[in-house]
């Protein structure tokens, strides 16, 4: 039986770009380029290599986001995914977290899925939460920030490293898993691969399509409000000298002034 | 007054500060009580009297080890329905947030993570996050349910506030569903000896510019000098020159202490996502067109092996 592998990729803005809050203080996309997060190309990588150690596999990847959202996918097609459900509605915008997970929840289900692979973290939102979100939501095991992942079995396995531990764990399929940077370099989309992306099936998915309420997503339907987003004043110029032997000494001058010696 | 949960981070009983700083915070909006899941919550019960907890809400199961974050947050929410609570705030580690994040979808409630300070507002308590890597300063607020929300080491001074810290065993039961994932081993980490990185006052990292694992004695002895923790750039992580835990950054640890001293680093955006709310930032890089210079209180445009090894001398000597 094929082994149906979901996997969460969120179209971001570049983090070396300017990022700005619109009006609404929803992320303003108009400003700066947007791309696949980083952080959801591992996702992709682990989820293209337990495909390749299984005997028969299919990978979609899935984003919530607005049309251009879709660059997101086609890079994750690129590097070697089936197919892709994009989830688009002009009431999802200024969705949080809560919201996002009930749309990823519900596409998932649709689609069908043995095992969910996500990135650690987005890079804008960074909260870090949709997998555990989406767990509770599926109920099913939460597996997440992996530095290593295998299935084999019907199980997933995977080493986290914590704080004070690093733990081995274990879960029965459906799981939903979340990786880590450390789970190895994702790999580049060969020309080949571009080429191929171009001809595999982009699903396009609404609100009505997962049968969610308009008021239960977006700014208004949102567990959370933002009141105010202000740019951090720019620091006040720092003191910088050049090493002409002496610049060790009048660094711990400096530390001892700031009262840190 | 109403009550505010706290979850209590500890290392077998030993609670760490950043839960003392959420029990300060939990002080603005509410009376603290405090949850403790694992052993020894009595000795846990003292120190978290002592910094403001009318009550330690207490159980320990062999499930929390056995399994991953769900038989938590099972006992989170048997505390949630005993106390009816204004707020529950939670750290801002790994576990915190995936723990208060299932709790807010079993409660209906919205969640902000990796808040950096917190007030009382009009309509429920008010979070500062600082966004973007640290570029903005944004004020949110939780608008269905009960706020849950996690806050990043640092975030406060924690104050002491004598209070009762009286412990209630706390009854929980572990879902069948909450044992789907297994914890098959745990290997504790080292303890190094230095300060904790997320609650350390001082921070020295080394980057690509430490040029190799021998040369980090020379990043560890300026620590040691200052009774600092040691951070390092994914560069120097990823080249194997230092453990992946004592990566500050994006994808890495956030700290924000004090005093940051980053030696050898250039100063990319995920880099600086880590450590820009550092109250007072030094550098060391011998390219004077580094972008961490843009960050600097003092910058010092040298080698980091003539610099840092003279102002661990002077330190040593000033400090006598
Ligand atoms: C600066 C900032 C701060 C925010 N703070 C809050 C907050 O405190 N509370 C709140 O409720 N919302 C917040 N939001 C909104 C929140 O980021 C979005 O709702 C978001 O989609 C979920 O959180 P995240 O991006 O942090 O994802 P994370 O939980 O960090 O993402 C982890 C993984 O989930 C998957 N994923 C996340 N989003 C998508 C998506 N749209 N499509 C497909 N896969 C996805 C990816 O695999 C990703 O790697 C914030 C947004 C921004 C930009
Ligand atoms: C998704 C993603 C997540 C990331 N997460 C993180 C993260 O969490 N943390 C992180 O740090 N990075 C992270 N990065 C990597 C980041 O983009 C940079 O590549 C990294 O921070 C560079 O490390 P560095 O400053 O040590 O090295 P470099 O950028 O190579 O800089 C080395 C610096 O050392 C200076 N130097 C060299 N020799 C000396 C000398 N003898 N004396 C003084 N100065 C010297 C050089 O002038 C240079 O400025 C992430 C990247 C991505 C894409």
């Amino acid at each position: 039986m094929s082994l149906r592998i979901v996997v969460c990729v969120k179209y971001v803005p570049d983090a070396t770009g300017d990022r700005h809050f619109a009006e609404d203080l929803t992320v303003d996309r108009d400003d700066v380029d947007g791309l696949l997060s980083e952080l959801d190309e591992y996702a992709v990588e682990q989820a293209l290599q337990i495909k390749e150690a299984a005997d028969d596999a299919e990978i979609t990847v899935l984003t919530v986001g607005p049309e251009d959202a879709n660059d997101a996918l086609r890079k994750a097609l690129s590097m070697g995914a089936d197919k892709a459900v994009h989830v688009e509605d002009d009431d999802l915008h200024g969705t949080d977290a809560l919201g996002t997970s009930l749309v990823l929840a519900k596409a998932i289900e649709k689609t069908g899925y043995d095992l969910v692979v996500c990135g650690m973290a987005s890079t804008d939102g960074t909260m870090g939460v949709l997998p555990a979100l989406l767990a509770e939501r599926l109920n099913v095991p939460q597996v997440t920030q992996l530095s290593e992942v295998s299935v084999a079995d019907g199980k997933v396995t995977g080493r986290r490293d914590g704080d004070t531990a690093s733990e081995q764990l274990e879960a029965a399929l459906p799981a939903v898993v979340s990786v880590t940077d450390q789970s190895g370099e994702a790999r580049y989309p060969s020309f080949k691969g571009i080429m191929a992306a171009k001809k595999k099936p982009v699903e396009s998915l609404d609100l009505e399509d997962l049968e969610i309420e308009a008021d239960e997503v977006g700014l208004e339907g949102a567990w959370t409000k933002v009141d105010g987003a202000a740019e951090r004043p720019a620091r006040t110029a720092g003191t910088i000298v050049k090493d002409e032997g002496e610049g060790g000494k009048q660094l711990a001058e400096f530390l001892a002034g700031q009262k840190f010696i | 007054m109403a009550e505010v949960l706290v979850y209590v981070d500890h290392v077998d009983g030993a609670v760490r500060k950043p839960t003392l700083e959420l029990l300060t915070l939990a002080r603005r909006i509410g009376e603290p009580v405090a949850v403790h899941l694992g052993p020894n919550a009595e000795a846990a019960a003292q120190v978290l009297g002592e910094h403001g907890a009318v009550k330690v809400l207490a159980a320990d199961a062999p499930e929390f080890a056995e399994y991953l974050v769900a038989p938590k947050v099972d006992a989170l929410q048997a505390a949630y329905d005993a106390v009816s609570p204004a707020a529950v705030l939670l750290p801002s580690s790994t576990e915190g947030k995936e723990i208060g994040a299932r709790l807010a979808v079993r409660i209906g409630s919205g969640i902000i993570t990796d808040a950096v300070d917190l007030e009382a507002g009009d309509e429920g308590p008010v979070a500062t996050q600082s966004v973007f890597a640290a570029s903005y300063t944004t004020k949110s607020r939780i608008t269905k349910g009960t706020p849950v929300i996690t806050v990043k080491p640092n975030s406060a001074a924690p104050e002491a506030a004598p209070a009762a810290g009286t412990v209630e065993q706390l009854a929980v039961t572990v879902a069948d569903s909450s044992k789907g994932t297994k914890v098959v081993s745990r290997t504790p980490r080292e303890s190094t000896g230095r300060p904790e990185l997320t609650e350390a006052a001082i921070v020295v990292s080394g980057g690509r510019g430490v040029n190799g694992a021998e040369n980090f004695p020379v990043i560890e002895a300026l620590a040691d000098s200052l009774g600092a923790a040691v951070g390092a750039s994914r560069a120097a992580v990823d080249a194997g020159w230092y453990p992946h835990t004592n990566q500050v950054g994006q994808t890495g640890k956030s700290v924000s202490p004090q005093l940051y001293i980053a030696a050898g680093i250039s100063g990319a955006i995920q880099h600086r996502a880590g450590m820009q709310t550092s109250k007072t930032i030094v550098a060391i890089n011998k390219d004077e067109e580094a972008p961490i210079f843009d960050l600097v209180d003092y910058g010092v445009v040298g080698d980091l092996f003539d610099v840092v090894p003279a102002l661990t001398d002077e330190v040593k000597t000033r400090k006598g």
